[in-house]
């Protein structure tokens, strides 16, 4: 038995197959994946993500303490809603997690972590905290419901008061703003338009049920990491971790080493990292039948690498994967999936945005 | 309620087999099996003329989550893949018991596939699994 979230009634009660995710009890379909993955692209689904860890950090130096902290800069976002996707790096570069930061007032940050990494970020959060005079607070009262895909935004406005669904439609990508007790925001993790919204876990029930009759599809785990995985995005613990930096996670865009005198943790390391060069990330097309799966050989022109997430993707009707491979990222590649060898092209993700194939298949 | 036809035979490893009339055996996933496993993306069966062992892993079904093996309930040579699984894996989903089938297998002898479990045998092994 996991820990649950105020939603796993409404889980079990639509049929829900419940399988274990870092510790929670959480759906991993309602009966078919591919048609939950489906409806994020082409209409509205909803995913339970109260598994997630709501972290809210005040005081008057807590600006200074990210930039401390974060291998992003948080000076980049400057007023209230504004978010941030930005790795929190150990000294040597190791990604301890992936998150996003949100400004919520000049001397209050909020950031939503990974639900299996949240014990181990709480520590070494509280560790640094102290010396900037920062409080942390974990928010286990708090759910998190993601809406997604292209039809998300009405039927997510209209739970609220009429006052307040012009200001929800009008958010700009990447924002957020609070309404009442609720915070949503129009991020996401599928490559499609959406919200997310963070809201008090006694109205979590009431809102799932909302969006259900408003024709909103519950999508479980399963189409959430094809979904993610078409849009090429990494997952912690698959495309980094503690043992990869990431300048050879695919990462390279949010590590902020500009301005040159901001001193974030690991940032020594990844100035060598930088300098040496490394391994590359990159997108794999399956160019034969099979399934690309998660430590699979990778046979480069450069060495030998190893697919980090691989999958089916539904929109593609074809096998993709994220891979680290030595230099040069070449055309084309091996990988070996039970004693074969496979053909596959080297790709630059994302496969799927916005229902749309960017690469051709 | 998992779908368990009553002139099957079945696997705890959940496979089921089919007796054709000239005595070679077909063999699939029962319903129960590719419930579990969700939606079927990808099958890799075995070529005919493979010799095959009760119990050898020879075939692949790979739902989107995850790759599972499928063995062999009997020993033999395989007569038959069903290549029609390369470009509609689906078939695994809807109609696991009909063109969904995996591979035929001539037995090497009758035994083995006696000794498989009869539908009732294979619904109570189906409820002490679930338990």
């Amino acid at each position: 038995m996991g820990l649950k979230t105020p939603l796993y009634e409404s889980h079990v009660s639509r049929g829900a197959k419940i399988v274990d995710f870092g510790g929670w009890d959480m759906p991993l379909h309602y009966g078919s994946q591919i048609e939950e993955h489906h409806a994020v692209r082409r209409d509205a689904g909803m995913f339970d993500v109260s598994h997630m860890g709501v972290i809210d950090l005040s005081g008057g130096r807590v600006r200074e303490f990210l930039q401390r902290l974060l291998a992003n800069d948080v000076g980049r976002i400057k007023n209230p809603g504004q978010a941030l996707y930005s790795c929190m790096l150990l000294p040597d570069g190791g990604v301890i997690d992936d998150l996003i930061v949100y400004l919520v007032s000049q001397t209050e940050y909020r950031l939503v972590v990974n639900a299996g990494t949240r014990d181990k970020d709480l520590a070494w959060i509280r560790r640094h905290a102290a010396d900037f005079d920062v409080a942390v607070r974990e928010r286990r009262d708090l759910a998190m419901i993601a809406v997604q895909g292209p039809n998300a935004r009405v039927p997510t406005a209209s739970l609220l008061d009429p006052a307040q669904r012009a200001a929800a439609l009008e958010l700009q990508p990447f924002r957020g703003a609070e309404f009442g007790p609720w915070f949503i925001a129009r991020t996401g993790y599928t490559g499609e338009d959406g919200f997310e919204i963070i809201l008090p876990a006694v109205d979590a029930v009431e809102c799932w049920n909302a969006l259900q009759a408003a024709g909103v599809r519950p999508a479980g785990l399963g189409a959430r990491d094809t979904l993610r995985l078409e849009a090429g995005m990494n997952l912690y613990g698959n495309d980094m971790d503690e043992h990869h930096h990431p300048l050879e996670s695919g990462l390279s865009w949010t590590v902020a080493f500009e301005p040159g005198g901001r001193d974030f943790i690991g940032r020594e390391a990844l100035e060598s990292a930088r300098r040496a060069g490394g391994l590359n990330f990159v997108g794999l097309l399956l160019e034969d039948r099979g399934v690309l799966r998660s430590h699979q050989k990778v046979i480069a022109a450069g060495g030998v690498g190893e697919v980090t997430s691989g999958g089916f993707s539904p929109t593609l009707n074809r096998s993709i994967a994220l891979a680290r491979i030595p230099p040069p990222a070449g055309v084309s590649v091996q990988v070996e999936i039970r004693g074969k060898l496979l053909g596959a092209s080297v790709v630059k993700p994302p496969f799927v945005r916005h229902g749309k194939a960017l690469i051709s298949v | 309620m998992s779908n368990i036809p009553s002139d099957l035979r079945y696997s705890k490893s959940h496979e089921w087999v089919r007796r054709a009339p000239d005595g070679s055996l077909e063999v699939g996933i029962s319903d129960h099996a590719q419930s579990a496993l969700g939606d079927l993306v990808f099958a890799e069966v075995p070529e005919a003329g493979r010799k095959v062992h009760a119990g050898e892993a020879c075939a692949v079904v790979e739902s989107v989550k995850a790759a599972s093996d499928v063995y062999s309930p009997v020993s033999g040579t395989v007569i038959a893949g069903n290549t029609a699984l390369a470009d509609r894996p689906e078939l695994l989903n809807q109609e696991p018991y009909g063109a969904g089938w995996l591979f035929r297998v001539e037995p090497s002898s009758a035994d083995e596939a006696a000794a498989l479990m009869s539908a009732a045998d294979y619904a109570n092994y189906l409820a002490a699994e679930a338990r």
